[in-house]
Formats: structure tokens, C-alpha cells, sequence
């Protein structure tokens, strides 16, 4: 595009002028109100029962780390926290396989029934896991996949896959197809094209899905409240809110230190990956 | 790259657009696992949904009290399902009227050049990010109705004269409530969109508009707006399927009530199945709701399937 000097060019002034001012002041103020509850979450962690109790809000003075280090010492928040990765990982992993095998069939072969087959998969879009999850929960039943993390990843995979083949077709169409046919003529198979040529290409595409599909399986409760039933297998979020049910009445400050343990990993994670989830989701959604 | 002649190991080469030897088999194998996952999770669920629809059945063993429509008319005519709708087109409502605009006027405030957007916008999404349970329990701390552990009332009870509020107890402001959790966590995602949506827009398209005498209200509603449409479209599809799929934060801050007042579909659907194991019920209800979902989809995408402004350039 060809650059030149523009309005908007002589609008930046060194400095601020009173819009952009006003504009500083605005998303600052709204900035501060969005992250009120978590600075109140982590002052509430910070103090004892009794200070937790008659003002969980105000500034925690001296720092008590005794909810802190309670929670880092129970055997049950990490048992839920390897589930949770355990779990995560597994779909993560299962979203990828599946649904960049179905992308690529759909985005650089044809066949016959090809646009009702896609049609058929991505009818799950319409079909939100909350909708069906009595169904599902039955049919898990039947297998006897119940009160079995492996029921929870097939699921957690399964309502992954619209969104995620409709995100990595897109991706894949946009290779050029002069790519493809050089690598024929050179004798490549289907096969070796797609792990050798396609999959090396989709990188941020395949990281974007993944990313996408860790944060929605680290803070699924739907799931995993629904098919497990032992302690000893539940996810984090699960925890969460039986620990939240049960000791938010009595300590305030015991709960959100849990509350805000269990939320660490994921905000880690973001501030990690922030790039490639947006970009999953804003993939999914300007092209879908 | 070398060219290798076209016919190799026996097996002939079609370029481009033939089927070539052997990809029927890459086809099937490289789809089985996604229609394996379909039928077994998505399309076998839905017809035992729809067969346990018509009975009376705790669950357990065959099920064997058919009562034909019996469900499906105690569902419709249930005033807490029909509660259960209302909230959940109070939801969508407020949230096209109210998370809409403010996403999109964020979105418009941090700009295309403004120094610092990142920021803002890792701030602003983080709570996308956090579980519905973490959501909720955070805000259950702050909507606590006393003013020493309610942050929120804590704030009001400083207006002389404002009495603390029972945010989650009073039948009147309980959707209210939860409808404002709502917006902390999901406004981040639409906030997203649009600035994705603002970045595709060409800068030049906008000077030129400005050019021609555009003032800040037209170039916003004459040009802005209308090269957003899609971008619209898709918070507005995702904004109303997220109020109808709205369940986890809800059951934990309220159950559903007081009184069935925070009731919503899914809620519903939920105490029916998994609290009172009705099972029969629930499986008529969620064919409502599946159905519900189905028909708002099919509707979207006939009304808005226009032509994207931006394609032609």
C-alpha cells in the first residue's frame, strides 16, 4: 500500500492533545474496575481467617501466608491440578490430531460428498456441550466411561472439533496450491505432503487451536462435574467450586487463597500464549 | 525443484485437481477419527436424547413408562422453563443493547495506533481466560450483602442514604447481578473481535472519507460501521449462543434462584438430570433446547449470509 502522509498522520502531534487525553483517561479507569475483583481476590488470600472475615478488601497488612501455604500443602489441590493437566493435555492433543486430518481433507482434496460430510461435522457448532450433556453423560454411561478422565478428554475433544476444523481449514485452504502441486510432481504422497510441507506451514495456526483448546479444557466444570464422581479424579475447577461451596461461609480468606491458586496456572498461561489464543479466536470468528 | 516425469512407481499423477490413486484411502483414514468422535459423542446422544424424550425413566434399567408428548408439554408449559426463557433473552438483550457498544466503543477508544493497546488489551481479556467457577467465586466475595465483606456494597453504602443491596438474593436484581459478572468476563472477547475487525479496516477507505468532508459521526456510522458488519455479525452470533449456553457461573452464584427468579434454560435442564434424575424430562428438555439453538442458527446464517463489504477489495 502505497504510504503517504495522511489525516490521521497529523493528528499525532508529539504529545497528547485533549482526545487522546481523554482517551488515556478513559481505558486507564476502566483498566483499574476490571481488575478491582482480582486485586481484591489476592488481598482476601493474603489474610487471616478473622481479618478475611471482617474485611476481605481492604489492604492486607501485615501479610499472612498461612491460607497460602495451607492450600500449597493439601495432597488434593495438586492431585487436581495434575488431573486438570492430565486431562488438558490429552484433549489438546487429541483436537490437534483430529481435526488437522479432517482440515487437510477438506481444504486441499475433493470428493464427492465432500461439502455434506464438512456440513455434517460442523453441524456441532449448533450443539453446545451444555445442551447435550445429558445425552453425552448417558452415552458415557453405556461405555462405561464414567468417573473416567479418559470419558472427560473424549468429550472435552469431541465439542472441540467444529470450531477447530472450521479455524484449521481456513488456514490450510490459504496454502497455495502451486505449493501442493510441485510437491506431487516431486513424487510427494498425500501423506508426506501433509506432514512434510503442510503441518510445518500451519505452525501458528495449529498453535493458535491448541492454545485455544488448553484454556477451554483447563476451565471446564461442565465436564468433569457431570463424569467423575471419586475425589481422587477430579479437575481443578471441579475443587474449586466444592471448596468455594463449602468453606465460603466460614473463611473467606481460605477460600479465595484457593481460588486464587487454582487461577495462577491459567493466567500464567495466558500472559504466555496471549497472542496465539487471540489469534485462534479471532480466526475462527472473522473467517467463520 | 526438479520435475520428475509424471508417471512414477506405477501409480499415475493427476495434477491439480484429480482425484489421485489413493487418496480415497488418505481420505477415509484422515476423516475417521473426526466421524468416529460425531457419532459417538455428538449424533448417538442426540437420537437417545430424542428416544428418552417420550418416556417417564429415573435412569436406571430400559426405560419403559412412554408417555408420548407428556413431557414436552409439562416442559412448555412450566413456569420456570418459561422463566428460564426470559433470562435467557434477558441476557442476550442486555447483552446486544449494553456488552455490544461498550466492546465496540472500547475497541474504537484503543484504536489502531494508540501506544500502549497491548496493555490495554491483555487487561481487559484476562478474565476470558479465568473458569466460570473462578468468576463466580470472586464475585460471590465481592457481592457478599454486608458492606465490611462486600466490596461492592462496601462502595455503595458510601453514598449517604444507600441502604446495602442483596445483589444475589433480590428476585428484581439477581439477573442484574449475574448479567454484569457476565460482561466483566466475556466483554474482553468482543472487545477482541472488533479490534480485529478495526485493524482489517483500510486505512485509506477512512482518509478518503475524511477527505470528502466526513465528519466523526459519519465516518463512523457511513464507513465504519457498515465495512464492521461481519465483525458485528459474528459477536452478535456468539454474544446470543453464549447467553443460551450460560450455565456453570449461574448454578454456582445463585442455583437458579432465589425462587427460580436466576433460572435459565440450561439450569433447568441441569436440576431435571443430574439433581432430581429425572431423565426422560431432561432429555425432552435439552431436544427444546437443542432445538432452540438450531433454529437461531439456521435463522442467522439465511438472514446474514450478505455479501461482506470488504471482499471486493
Amino acid at each position: 500500500m502505497p504510504s503517504s502522509a495522511t489525516v490521521s498522520d497529523s493528528k499525532a502531534k508529539k504529545g497528547l492533545d485533549l482526545a487522546t487525553l481523554l482517551q488515556y483517561v478513559v481505558l486507564i479507569l476502566i483498566s483499574l474496575l476490571m481488575l478491582v475483583p482480582i486485586v481484591i481476590l489476592i488481598f482476601a488470600a493474603l489474610k487471616t481467617r478473622g481479618a478475611g472475615l471482617a474485611s476481605p478488601h481492604s489492604l492486607p497488612i501485615p501479610i499472612y501466608w498461612g491460607n497460602i501455604t495451607k492450600i500449597l500443602g493439601m495432597d488434593t489441590f495438586w492431585t487436581m491440578l495434575r488431573n486438570s493437566l492430565l486431562v488438558m493435555v490429552a484433549s489438546t492433543v487429541g483436537v490437534v490430531f483430529v481435526c488437522s486430518l479432517a482440515a487437510f481433507v477438506f481444504a486441499r482434496m475433493k470428493f464427492r460428498g465432500q461439502g455434506l460430510a464438512f456440513n455434517i461435522l460442523t453441524l456441532g457448532l449448533m450443539f453446545p456441550i451444555n445442551v447435550a450433556i445429558l445425552p453425552v453423560f448417558l452415552v458415557l454411561r453405556d461405555m462405561h466411561l464414567t468417573d473416567n478422565l479418559w470419558g472427560v478428554v473424549f468429550v472435552q475433544t469431541a465439542f472441540a472439533m467444529s470450531g477447530n476444523i472450521l479455524i484449521l481449514r481456513g488456514f490450510f485452504q490459504s496454502i497455495p496450491s502451486e505449493l501442493q502441486d510441485a510437491a506431487y510432481i516431486d513424487g510427494c504422497t498425500t501423506f508426506d505432503f501433509f506432514r512434510r510441507v503442510l503441518l510445518p506451514l500451519a505452525r501458528p495456526a495449529l498453535g493458535a487451536v491448541a492454545a485455544l483448546t488448553m484454556v477451554v479444557s483447563w476451565n471446564d466444570v461442565l465436564v468433569p462435574l457431570v463424569v467423575l464422581n471419586s475425589d481422587n479424579k477430579w479437575t481443578l475447577p471441579l475443587g474449586t467450586m466444592q471448596f468455594q461451596g463449602q468453606y465460603s461461609g466460614s473463611d473467606i480468606a481460605l477460600t479465595a487463597a484457593f481460588i486464587a491458586l487454582s487461577a495462577i496456572p491459567a493466567v500464567l498461561f495466558y500472559l504466555v500464549a496471549e497472542r496465539q489464543i487471540v489469534s485462534g479466536l479471532t480466526a475462527g470468528a472473522i473467517k467463520g | 525443484m526438479q520435475i520428475a516425469p509424471p508417471i512414477k512407481n506405477g501409480r499415475k499423477l493427476q495434477l491439480p485437481s484429480g482425484i489421485r490413486l489413493g487418496d480415497k484411502f488418505v481420505i477415509i483414514l484422515f476423516l475417521l477419527p473426526a466421524f468416529v468422535l460425531f457419532t459417538l459423542f455428538l449424533a448417538y446422544p442426540i437420537i437417545k436424547s430424542i428416544y428418552f424424550s417420550f418416556f417417564d425413566w429415573a435412569g436406571f434399567g430400559p426405560a419403559v413408562d412412554f408417555v408420548k408428548l407428556d413431557n414436552f408439554k409439562r416442559i412448555l408449559t412450566d413456569p420456570v422453563f418459561l422463566k428460564g426463557v426470559v433470562n435467557c433473552l434477558i441476557l442476550i438483550v442486555l447483552a446486544l443493547l449494553v456488552q455490544l457498544p461498550f466492546s465496540l466503543t472500547l475497541a474504537m477508544l484503543v484504536g489502531r495506533g494508540l501506544r500502549g493497546r497491548a496493555i490495554f488489551r491483555t487487561i481487559f481479556f484476562l478474565p476470558y481466560v479465568l473458569s466460570e467457577v473462578i468468576t463466580a467465586a470472586i464475585w460471590l466475595i465481592l457481592l457478599n450483602p454486608m458492606p465490611e465483606r462486600g466490596f461492592i456494597n462496601a462502595v455503595l453504602t458510601l453514598i449517604p442514604g444507600v441502604d446495602p443491596v442483596l445483589w444475589l438474593a433480590d428476585p428484581n436484581l439477581v439477573m442484574i447481578a449475574i448479567f454484569v459478572v457476565l460482561t466483566w468476563k466475556y466483554f474482553g472477547l468482543h472487545l477482541l473481535l472488533y479490534m480485529a475487525g478495526l485493524q482489517n479496516i483500510p486505512k485509506d477507505i477512512e482518509e478518503a472519507a475524511v477527505i470528502d468532508g466526513a465528519n466523526k459521526r459519519q465516518l463512523f456510522f457511513g464507513v465504519i460501521l457498515p465495512l464492521l458488519s461481519s465483525t458485528i455479525r459474528t459477536s452478535v452470533y456468539l454474544s446470543v449462543l453464549g447467553s443460551l449456553q450460560q450455565f456453570a457461573l449461574i448454578w454456582i452464584m445463585t442455583r437458579g434462584g432465589p425462587v427460580n427468579s436466576s433460572e435459565v434454560m440450561s439450569t433447568y435442564m441441569y436440576r431435571y438430570s443430574f439433581v432430581r434424575f429425572d431423565l426422560g424430562y431432561g432429555s425432552a428438555v435439552a431436544i427444546i433446547l437443542l432445538l432452540i439453538s438450531l433454529i437461531f442458527s439456521v435463522i442467522y446464517l439465511r438472514a446474514f449470509s450478505q455479501k461482506d463489504y470488504l471482499s471486493g477489495l
